[in-house]
């Protein structure tokens, strides 16, 4: 309990994970929501990544961790881009009314 | 040790809580707000473990650029005053399945970080062993522009792809605006700008005939 080891903070970023997994299932409303449960994703996997690397000694998990930083701040700008066009075409932005390609 | 333990439990229960409220919170605006919080126990904890460099950058970059991004975006779609709920969808018959999808995966990531066993070797498979004697923002500087240079320039290749498409999808043009062309300026010559006449005395000029 009181020794902090590798297993706590794969621990954390399994919650985390899960937590942002369950936002995108569950959310029925807001796309925006969708986005921020896809950076915590991201994050549950930086936090993987780098205790990975601290526990084990290994620098290279940081590196991929810059790497991961990169793409999620590309994909937000992207994503947050799609909203903006899609809420100025149809004037909402729910998840309801987000279904033209009948999926 | 102690430290360390109550500022991890301090942090990561912080993080989880946050992380709970980014997905139920019923305004737009709170969950950025609470994702900002997210970001920073995270960030703290990184910078506890031993990854300055990375924490502070999470700190910078998250919390500065791209949360902040959020929030504008939020404000400007008008969406802020829009309320989310949950389990309301009339016809939203996959929500037991989702559920029943997430608490499996949370299992099975459960099961895999308790049953999980630290290799006796791993030390010597690392050929990145971190230097104790060096800063963690040296020792990644001296790695990062060295022997992975390509993926440093390939990130950098992803963000400017990703501004410009970003300003191509939202780019639009808006009729009726005076705008500056260039072309047309430039492509002026003597011959269309100047006019020589022979004024008469006391008769003034006709312009725009």
């Amino acid at each position: 309990m009181i020794e902090i080891g590798l297993g706590h903070y794969l621990t954390l970023g399994a919650i985390i994970f899960f937590l942002g997994v369950i936002g995108i299932f569950l959310n029925r409303k807001n796309v925006i929501v969708i986005l921020m449960s896809v950076e915590l994703i991201l994050l549950s996997v930086n936090i993987n990544l780098i205790s990975f690397s601290i526990f084990s000694g290994d620098l290279l998990g940081q590196i991929f961790t810059m790497l991961i930083l990169t793409v999620a701040a590309a994909e937000a700008a992207i994503g947050l881009a799609i909203i903006v066009i899609f809420y100025r075409n149809k004037g909402s932005i729910r998840v309801e009314d987000i279904h033209e390609m009948k999926g | 040790m102690l430290a360390h333990a109550i500022f991890f439990y301090f942090f990561s229960i912080l993080a989880i809580f946050s992380a709970l409220m980014v997905i139920t919170s019923r305004s737009t605006v709170n969950s950025v707000f609470f994702l900002i919080l997210d970001f920073i126990s995270v960030g703290c904890l990184f910078i506890m473990v031993g990854a300055e460099f990375l924490g502070m950058i999470l700190l910078i970059v998250y919390v500065g650029a791209v949360a902040v991004l959020f929030l504008f975006v939020v404000m400007m779609l008008n969406v802020a005053q829009q309320k989310q709920s949950w389990f309301v969808g009339q016809k939203s018959t996959h929500i037991p399945s989702g559920l029943i999808v997430s608490v499996l995966i949370l299992l099975e990531l459960l099961v895999v970080v308790g049953g999980w066993k630290y290799k006796e070797n791993i030390m010597s498979s690392s050929n990145l062993v971190i230097d104790k004697s060096m800063t963690n923002t040296h020792s990644i500087g001296s790695v990062m522009y060295t022997d992975y240079i390509l993926y440093f320039q390939l990130s950098g290749v992803i963000l400017l792809l990703s501004m410009v498409g970003a300003i191509i999808l939202t780019y639009r043009k808006r009729e009726n605006v005076k705008t500056q062309s260039y072309l047309k300026q430039i492509s002026r010559d003597k011959a269309s700008a100047v006019m020589l006449k022979d004024v008469e005395f006391n008769k003034g000029v006709k312009i725009d005939d």
